[in-house]
């Protein structure tokens, strides 16, 4: 195809994605590098017959002129980055000055905010991924295994959590975890505690997002490992089976082995999709004691007084950051199939 | 010789079914949980005394004169602005479903012919575009819609959807028409076609196992954003999901809390009727990529 054909058909594509995906990124970095106007502050002389007094008010005139001479806020570097809400560099050199112990070390370190949705964002990724390449592949060897009139029905029923958006999905558990739902009620009963529910601890509440991860993750895991198994070659499975092989044997050596580029395939995504984990976060209403990079954005933006653009932008790009980390090896391995291609 | 590789041992079939119902518990169990308890009242759905309440109706029989009531979904319609929400959400999917096929089936068609090298970056960049969360793109639309004053507004979020689903959209066009025999539209070429007339008469008529595939994934992207129209659409254009987030921010006060149940169960019926029907595409959409032997 000419260069200039193929010009005109990239175009609308190209467009919408420089101007929606690329364009947005440069922005949200220009962003992190500004921060929010100072208010302007005026002294203000108050006189009664006993006495004047001196108040220090919002001058609020100068501050929304300024605010529309400079909407994005002043330029402030890479300040953001390292301010007490993001890598908090100062805060961490005292930290690290002042520890009697490593351990009080680490607990400072990770009660700042960044290190703190950090920490939880990463637990739920490595925690939520491989239960859920394992379940998924269980599902998949079950479910093919069974008389083919039922699989349809089986399938689609195996599927549905992964269907419903997150949100909708936390919260349909969540109605049912929470300590008036049927299963925290239940619970509750049953170890004879009225006080036990999620929202008790923070690990029951990390638990219970983790729960809920691999239950939303795990239909990918077996659609994807359903669909491999049907090209497992026959031929290898057959010889061992006149060779004596049981069946465990047949899927532990034969199966598996096969199974393995799909199954590095689906963690890479799994880790990339977990990484960007919130709205469960929002439906199970776990804001206090689990946050995640994501949700740090979002209540940036979501601030009541003024939205802090700058805060957001710097979380986003260091998001990124981390996406990229994730993202290296699903990149080396396309570019890999597709030099095979070729 | 199949047959006897096949041949399970009862063994295995009891264990097997075993496992499958429990499974298949976990995973539906929920949603038909939610669906009974959006016909009871919320004493009886979170009902701290006794959870058999939510199976008997007993305060629903108490507060309505009967076991199961209509109450949540009339009044989340009504009073909610339910309707107008799902109003909204059928605009911006079936908009996003049909410009995200228009410019993905063009894009894709040109990339999967052009046998230059360029095609392979702008592929890989697309990669890199799926992988952006979400909220970090909308972290960096903020500021300059606010100054565009296009902020809130359907057309804007629309627009957004359909760029952020362009990667995904792309890349399963892509290879699906890689399978398409190149020789179809090169015969056509020689007979003196353009390259569009050999994309519309040509292309356009086979491409539909592939582009329905690819038009369910823009739906389901559409349908079920939240992050994108929460934060995009101001509240009077807000699409199912948002809207049942805002009924649970006003919680607690009784009634509302059971009007974002009822909203749950109209907003995934149609979604689950959708999927029952294009089941098979969504599964070969999803191993796209991933399976390759």
């Amino acid at each position: 195809m000419p260069h200039r054909t193929f010009f005109w058909f990239i175009l609308p594509t190209a467009l919408a994605m420089i101007l929606f995906i690329g364009l947005p990124i440069v922005s949200s970095f220009f962003q992190s590098l500004h921060i929010e106007n100072e208010q302007v502050l005026m002294e203000v002389e108050n006189c009664d017959p006993f006495g004047c007094t001196t108040n220090v008010r919002v001058d609020v005139e100068a501050t929304e002129k300024i605010e529309a001479e400079n909407p994005l806020g002043r330029f402030n570097g890479f300040g953001t980055y390292t301010d007490r809400n993001h890598l908090a560099f100062d805060e961490i050199r005292e930290a690290w000055d002042n520890k009697s112990s490593i351990g009080e070390f680490k607990d400072i370190v990770l009660n700042l905010p960044f290190y703190k949705a950090l920490l939880f964002t990463l637990t739920f990724c490595f925690a939520v991924t491989p239960p859920v390449i394992v379940l998924g592949f269980i599902v998949a060897l079950s479910v093919n295994t069974l008389a083919k009139s039922l699989k349809g029905l089986i399938v689609f029923g195996t599927i549905l959590p992964m269907i419903v958006t997150p949100l909708i999905g936390s919260l349909v558990l969540f109605w049912m975890i929470d300590s008036q739902g049927i299963i925290g009620a239940s619970i509750q009963i049953l170890f004879d505690d009225p006080n036990l529910s999620l929202k008790a601890s923070s690990n029951l509440t990390w638990i219970t997002l983790i729960i809920y991860g691999i239950w939303h993750n795990t239909p990918f895991a077996f659609v994807v490992f359903y669909a491999a198994l049907q090209t497992v070659p026959q031929d290898p499975l057959e010889a061992a089976y006149i060779d004596g092989a049981t069946r465990f044997e047949r899927v532990r050596f034969i199966v598996i082995p096969h199974l393995y580029p799909v199954a590095t395939f689906i963690m890479l995504i799994c880790l990339m999709d977990n990484f960007r984990v919130f709205e469960p976060i929002i439906g199970f209403s776990a804001e206090g004691v689990a946050q995640s990079l994501s949700w740090m954005i979002y209540q940036d933006l979501r601030n009541e007084n003024k939205m802090l653009f700058g805060s957001a932008g710097a979380t986003s790009m260091l998001t990124i950051l981390g996406i990229a980390f994730l993202l290296t090896p699903v990149l080396i391995r396309t570019w890999k199939e597709f030099k095979t291609e070729r | 010789m199949n047959q006897t590789i096949n041949k399970y041992s009862k063994q295995i079939i009891i264990v097997n079914s075993i496992f499958i119902l429990f499974w298949l518990t976990i995973s539906i169990f929920p949603f038909i949980w939610t669906l009974w308890g959006s016909f009871k009242v919320k004493a009886d759905f979170f009902s701290r005394a006794d959870w058999t309440y939510a199976l008997s109706g007993f305060n629903t029989l108490i507060e309505t004169g009967a076991t199961t009531t209509f109450k949540a979904y009339l009044e989340s319609w009504t009073e909610g602005e339910f309707g107008r929400a799902t109003m909204n959400t059928m605009i911006v999917t079936v908009s996003v479903v049909s410009i995200s096929l228009f410019l993905g089936t063009l894009g894709a068609y040109a990339l999967s012919r052009s046998t230059f090298k360029y095609t392979f970056y702008i592929l890989i960049i697309a990669l890199i575009f799926r992988a952006m969360p979400h909220i970090t793109l909308v972290s960096g639309y903020l500021f300059p819609f606010f100054q565009l004053n296009i902020w809130g507004i359907l057309p804007t979020t629309i627009i957004v959807l359909v760029a952020i689903n362009q990667p995904f959209t792309l890349w399963l066009l892509y290879s699906f028409f890689k399978t398409v025999p190149k020789e179809l539209d090169e015969s056509a070429l020689i007979d003196g076609c353009s390259y569009f007339q050999a994309f519309r008469y040509i292309i356009m008529p086979v491409m539909w196992p592939g582009v329905v595939t690819a038009g369910l994934f823009s739906m389901m992207l559409a349908y079920n954003d939240f992050t994108v129209t929460a934060l995009l659409l101001n509240q009077h254009n807000y699409t199912m999901v948002p809207k049942i987030n805002a009924y649970l921010g006003t919680v607690e006060y009784g009634g509302n809390y059971m009007w974002a149940v009822s909203s749950v169960v109209s907003a995934t019926a149609p979604l689950f009727m959708i999927i029952w029907f294009f089941q098979r595409q969504l599964i070969s959409g999803l191993t796209a990529g991933a399976v390759k032997g």
